[in-house]
């Protein structure tokens, strides 16, 4: 069974063109606070993920039955619920990984992308789609989250995943020239690699349009 | 047939059973995993302690390591305060529990006393939320390597922690000091604050007072010897009397926090 252009669309949609933190500037909020360094980044964008693919398929299962007046609460249910299974099994699992989230796993609840893709995707649409739909806007939301936290564990602090790949000699303390860069452990450097992010997208696909 | 989705009943239906459903899965999820993640937590504990005490553990098992070294448990007082006696190389340790505020979120530790309850064996930080690359390196050996071989007590044996300052102040006198971590004023502070408080909670356990019964032995020793020398000079005696009470009550006052350490020693000082 070929999958349907919609599903197709559904599935590669978020990746690049309607990204949901480049195009739609959701989830920005994580994005800045987890992004220090490459692991929690991977972490937290896998999460998400399966998070969103699966409420999305959660959602779209019941979403004849659920009542129009209460959808949001039943939907917000939906993600708390998740959001807590998922916590509780890294905390089983992978603990470590589970401290390093620490806040960051609870605050997926309030990641707008997972709000959004539920009512304006799952609602709407059959359970494959809603799948894909969650899956691509996951996805779509990790690598902008790789992105940046690559650049900035590299710049900052001179490694990548943990192990250090400026070499010691380089540095300044050590009779170097180099030097880590403190801005970029600041949030606000996340913001703006964001924005040059956003900015490189936008020109590639402005030419492709015209 | 088709329900009718927007009436009141079917809705608060609907509301009922989903909550329901949900807290039944969550109680299942939570009862499954519980045992699972108490062990990883007690590991992760055991974890930091062996850091602590300057064990590494990258090639062993680390609960079996940990079970090698600890001895018995001082102190049990909830999750915050805590003093586990552990035996390195033949050398008795001690591990206290630290706790206490960073920036964003707790930090806390634990802090290994070599036998004298003074020296600083190792230490070790953790923390909940503190920002990566700048409070969060209170955990890197860089930090903690500043502590070992410190003293938490000046000349005299009073409690005075170790003050974690910014390069160029100066702590008090009679207090040892480490270098803040630059840029991360607020967790360097906390980390300061946290075992200042702590020392201070543990003071029972780390016997500051312990010199001062010395004090207590040497004043009612001349008070026997001045009541003796009462009996041959009378006219004198009155006066040396007085003063011999005023010393009693002084070593009185000093006695509650004897008796802590011996209390068949201060008794004995009362009969006299």
């Amino acid at each position: 069974m070929a999958l349907s252009q919609k599903t197709k669309e559904a599935f590669l949609g978020p990746l690049n063109i309607n990204n949901p933190v480049l195009v739609q500037i959701l989830g920005i909020c994580s994005a800045l606070a987890v992004t220090v360094q490459l692991k929690p980044a991977l972490v937290m964008g896998i999460s998400v993920t399966i998070i969103v693919a699966m409420s999305n398929v959660v959602v779209s299962l019941i979403r004849k039955s659920i009542p129009a007046r209460i959808r949001i609460i039943i939907q917000l249910v939906v993600v708390a619920a998740l959001v807590t299974i998922v916590s509780e099994v890294l905390k089983a699992f992978a603990y470590d990984v589970a401290m390093q989230l620490s806040v960051y796993l609870g605050l997926i609840i309030t990641n707008c992308i997972l709000m959004g893709r539920l009512e304006a995707f799952a609602m709407t649409n059959n359970v494959l789609d809603s799948l894909m739909d969650g899956l691509g806007n996951g996805f779509g939301y990790a690598w902008i989250l790789v992105v940046v936290a690559f650049v900035r564990e590299l710049f900052g602090s001179g490694k990548l995943l943990g192990w250090q790949v400026i070499p010691d000699s380089w540095y300044v303390a050590n009779g170097g020239f180099y030097e880590n860069c403190g801005m970029m452990l600041m949030p606000a450097m996340a913001l703006v690699l964001v924005g040059c992010i956003i900015w490189a997208h936008r020109a590639l696909n402005d030419k492709e349009n015209k | 047939m088709k329900m009718n989705t927007e009436s009141n009943i079917y809705t608060i239906v609907y509301a009922t059973v989903l909550v329901v459903i949900v807290a039944v899965l969550l109680a299942v999820v939570n009862q499954g995993l519980k045992a699972r993640q108490d062990a990883n937590a007690r590991l992760d504990q055991q974890k930091q302690m062996l850091v602590a005490l300057n064990q590494d553990f990258s090639k062993s098992d680390p609960a079996a390591l940990y079970d090698s070294l600890v001895r018995d448990t001082l102190l049990k007082d909830g999750d915050k305060a805590n003093i586990i006696r552990f035996e390195v190389d033949g050398k008795t340790k001690y591990i206290l529990r630290l706790h206490g505020q960073g920036l964003w979120g707790g930090i806390g530790g634990y802090m290994a006393l070599d036998e004298d309850k003074n020296t600083v064996f190792g230490i070790n930080f953790n923390h909940e939320s503190e920002t990566p690359g700048l409070g969060g390196e209170i955990v890197t050996e860089k930090f903690r390597s500043q502590f070992f071989g410190k003293h938490i007590k000046d000349a005299q044996g009073n409690l005075r922690s170790i003050a974690v300052l910014k390069a160029g102040k100066i702590a008090d006198e009679g207090q040892e000091q480490v270098d803040a971590w630059a840029g991360a004023t607020i967790t360097s502070t906390g980390v300061s604050d946290m075992l200042a408080s702590n020392i201070n909670e543990y003071k029972d356990f780390l016997g500051t007072e312990c010199c001062k019964k010395e004090c207590c032995k040497e004043q009612s020793d001349c008070c026997k010897e001045q009541s003796d020398c009462c009996k041959e000079q009378s006219d004198c005696c009155k006066e040396q009397k007085e003063c011999c009470k005023e010393q009693k009550e002084c070593c009185k006052q000093e006695q509650p926090c004897c008796q802590q350490e011996e209390s068949g020693t201060s008794e004995n000082e009362k009969e006299d």
